[in-house]
């Protein structure tokens, strides 16, 4: 569609969009490579080989066990894109679920609905986190399910705002004049019209999982047979007065990916805004229209 | 039946309204006795011919655009009672509205805000196409429709925002009268339209409804907009109705006190002199 | 360099207002002496209402605007904000086309009228306040000294333009310009709100430029006519003889197709 590659190039004109899609694309090239070849083996471990410096047949240098640093991060790339984007789906699948019917659905449930949202937005997210992890066996999905669930409720709460101010714009009211029924309205013109915004929050649910992520497998709360950053930190830690090198990778890593998640985050956010004025032909139009319809109301 | 009687006897109301009356409930001002209402509408009465065209006028908070949602079944009315060609209509289950949604469109003031940005042109057109189950080919129609409003069938893959506002409004138009209802209704279609292409949209409607058989009911504070399109009018002033009659009676020699006042407000334009360009 | 007394109230000339993409406002020129009543007619897209915003520097941030707007000879653009803002409300004066949104909504309106007075004649929060409800009961707000200590949203839309009319003549400007000021209004409102334009104008002494796509608005409180079309003046001259014999086609057709949709004359 055109209008994703307008979009995308106007995301890469902004310098946040820039450097965010830059960042993030890097994670998944990491991510993605690892599955197919790294450097060594990411768990081999080889005593005799430890704490190498920087060179060129290792690229990062070794851990304290001899494990291949770079090959440690590229692997842990892919644990931390699983989280976020797993953490993501389930984010926006809660949050548009509960956002778009408390937004539809007759005043007293929705408001109900509404309320409901806001007490789960109180449960702060990474306790409940531990909690799930700590009940059920601490694996990547429950992780993501903690992460995705907290943020999908506060996701809601900016779904729900969006879609009652799309029900006011005159098309959905056209095309219940049509025949629409709701839930075709819902999918056809609320959905589409609500996605700009919805994308730029779920950039910001993934940067808020790899920070989580990183923070649970550093606590040791993940598997683990499962490589990540978070785990790298904690081990390359205990050493890091004498080895001090080693824990900036992962460090590194964990930065990049959440810096890139959030810039992203901003960039889409500004690629939506003056697009949405500089649709219209003229300034003076986008003037009389917007005061008008303002007028009108 | 009643409908096929009712049918081909034009004298037959197409769309009458009786005795309407809606209100809203405000917010509590004590917590025992009865709520305060707002009455918007107190006791309308409405009747639209096969063929004919009426205007409804009134200030802000004279309650036409909630009419306009009873009349289209969008909205419940308190009390009263609206039939089309004799069937009652009240808004329920979107399967009980079907046929009535087939007969009956609506054209709104934004064009900018009723087409879909997202959409192109050929999908706004084939909503109600493919809503209301029309059976004939929906990409036939929509070049048939785009021709009738004057724009390009090629127009079809555009996206809204790369028309005018007038241009836009023809969409909306031909969007109406795809599913070829019987009754157009217009909600100030013309107001967000600069002057010069408010009479053409009018003439158009007026075209459209003479060879498509539409009625109308047009929606306006603008006077003028009403006298040009309308055979009959309905003033409404606070929710009830000041006046009604043939628009050239009732806006030339108005009788009411409100009407009188309401026409008497509009600006006047100084009279043309001979010496002017060709218009 | 001209002296502050120069009796020309405003000249522009040749400005034009570009945001990159072609010019908006394209070579527009035209003068003001004082107590003139200058409208400004055009439709969506015409330049209008940026030709406006641009005499008193209020074009938008991405614009570029060059030309010469002067005011007693002084030349405005290129001017400071700050030496604008001094201008602003004190000699030149707006009104806008919507009262929903050009006023403070979290402020009183008596302190909104008062402003101007505090700003720019360094009036005491008293002596301010007194002369913002002089200016309510001027304006025709019922209970005056009530209707200052409203907030914008107990009003009506009629009430809340006079509330916008009494800010902008609070200082007795010398031009006050108004853009579309009774658009947003019901008709028997707007009836009311132009008489009382009329008369405050007329009493005060102030030049006014009045911006409007309404040809039967304009015929009734302008003396002058300036018709822009895509950013160009393509005709003016009086008020009432433009309009009842248009010379260029473009007003031609304006005005056609105003009367088309006009009631009969008075």
């Amino acid at each position: 569609m055109n209008a994703t590659r307008a979009f995308g190039r106007i995301v890469w004109r902004t310098w946040p969009g820039r450097l965010g899609i830059v960042f993030v694309g890097m994670m998944v090239l990491a991510a993605l490579v690892s599955l197919v070849w790294t450097p060594y083996d990411a768990t081999r471990v080889v005593p005799s080989d430890k704490w190498l410096p920087l060179s060129t047949t290792h690229w990062f240098g070794t851990d304290g066990a001899g494990k291949d640093l770079f090959s440690q991060v590229l692997v842990g790339a892919r644990t931390t894109l699983f989280v976020a984007l797993l953490s993501s789906a389930i984010a926006a699948l809660v949050g548009l679920t509960l956002g778009i019917v408390s937004a539809v659905t007759p005043r007293h449930t929705g408001e109900a609905i509404a309320h409901l949202i806001d007490i789960l937005i109180a449960l702060p997210t990474l306790i409940l986190a531990l909690v799930l992890v700590a009940a059920l066996e601490g694996s990547l999905w429950t992780v993501s399910l903690a992460i995705g669930f907290g943020s999908g409720v506060v996701l809601a709460r900016v779904v729900r705002a969006e879609v009652a101010r799309v029900l006011t714009h005159d098309y959905v009211l056209a095309a219940t004049a049509a025949g629409s029924s709701t839930w075709r309205t819902v999918w056809r013109h609320i959905l589409p019209n609500i996605a700009p915004i919805v994308i730029v929050q779920l950039s910001l649910v993934a940067a808020l999982a790899v920070l989580a992520e990183a923070s649970l497998s550093y606590l040791g709360l993940t598997p683990i047979s499962t490589p990540s950053w978070g785990r790298m930190l904690e081990g390359l830690q205990q050493s890091a007065s004498v080895h001090p090198w080693a824990i900036v990778f992962p460090g590194l890593a964990v930065v990049l990916a959440t810096l890139g998640f959030n810039l992203l985050g901003d960039g889409l956010r500004e690629a939506i805004d003056p697009r949405l004025h500089t649709r219209v032909a003229t300034p003076s139009l986008a003037f009389n229209a917007t005061i008008e319809r303002q007028a009108e109301r | 039946m009643i409908e096929a009687a009712e049918a081909t006897n034009h004298d037959a109301p197409l769309l009458r309204a009786e005795g309407i009356r809606r209100d809203f409930p405000l917010p509590r001002t004590t917590l025992f006795g009865p709520r305060p209402v707002r009455r918007a509408l107190r006791g309308v009465d409405l009747t639209l011919k096969v063929g004919g065209s009426v205007g409804i006028v009134g200030e802000s908070g004279s309650g036409k655009s909630t009419l306009v949602r009873i009349l289209l079944g969008l909205d419940r009315a308190t009390a009263g009672t609206v039939t089309f060609r004799g069937r009652p209509i009240a808004p329920g289950r979107r399967r009980d509205l079907q046929w009535f949604r087939r007969e009956a469109q609506i054209v709104l003031q934004d064009p900018l805000s009723s087409l879909d940005p997202r959409l192109r042109v050929a999908s706004i057109i084939a909503e109600p196409l493919r809503c209301l189950a029309v059976d004939e080919d929906h990409d036939a129609r929509i070049d048939e429709v785009l021709t009738a409003v004057g724009l390009e069938p090629d127009m079809r893959d555009r996206y809204p925002h790369e028309f005018s506002g007038g241009q836009q409004q023809r969409i909306a138009i031909a969007r109406a009268i795809a599913p070829r209802p019987a009754v157009l209704v217009g909600d100030e279609p013309v107001s967000s339209l600069d002057v010069s292409v408010r009479a053409q949209i009018l003439d158009l409607l007026g075209r459209l409804a003479a060879e498509h058989d539409l009625s109308l009911i047009l929606v306006s504070h603008d006077l003028g907009v009403v006298r040009y399109l309308c055979e009959d009018v309905l003033v409404l002033h606070d929710g009830a109705v000041a006046e009604s009659g043939r628009a050239e009676d009732v806006l030339g020699r108005p009788q009411a006190e409100y009407t009188r006042q309401l026409v008497a407000a509009v600006p006047r334009l100084p009279r043309p002199t001979v010496a002017s360009s060709e218009y | 360099m001209t002296i502050d007394t120069e009796p020309t109230l405003l000249a522009v000339t040749d400005l034009v207002v570009d945001f990159g993409a072609g010019a908006v406002v394209d070579r527009v020129s035209f003068v003001m002496q004082p107590g003139d009543r200058v409208g400004i007619i055009g439709e969506s897209g015409s330049g209008k209402t940026l030709t406006a915003l641009s005499v008193v520097g209020l074009a938008p941030d991405s614009a570029s605007v060059t030309g010469s707007v002067r005011w007693h000879g002084q030349e405005l653009l290129g001017r400071s904000d700050r030496e604008l803002s001094r201008l602003r409300g004190e000699a030149i004066a707006m009104v806008f086309q919507n009262p929903m949104t050009s006023l403070n909504p979290v402020m009183r309106v008596g302190r909104q009228i008062a402003e101007p007075l505090r700003l720019h004649h360094g009036l005491s929060r008293s002596a301010a306040g007194a002369a913002a409800v002089e200016l309510c009961r001027r304006v025709g707000l019922p209970d005056p000294a009530h209707a200052a200590r409203a907030y914008p949203h107990q009003l009506s839309g009629g009430q809340r333009q006079r509330v916008g009319i009494a800010i902008a003549l609070a200082c007795r400007p010398a031009l006050l310009i108004t853009d579309e000021p009774t658009t947003a209004l019901d008709v028997t409102v707007q009836a009311e709100v132009l008489a009382l334009l009329h008369d405050l104008i007329e009493e005060r002494d102030a030049a006014l430029l009045f911006i409007t796509h309404d040809v039967a608005l304009v015929s009734g409180i302008t003396d002058h006519l300036l018709v822009m079309r895509k950013g160009t003046i393509v005709e003016e001259g009086p008020t009432a003889q433009l309009v009842a014999a248009p010379q260029h086609p473009y007003t031609a057709q304006l005005i056609a197709a105003a009367r088309a949709t006009a009631l009969e004359d008075a």
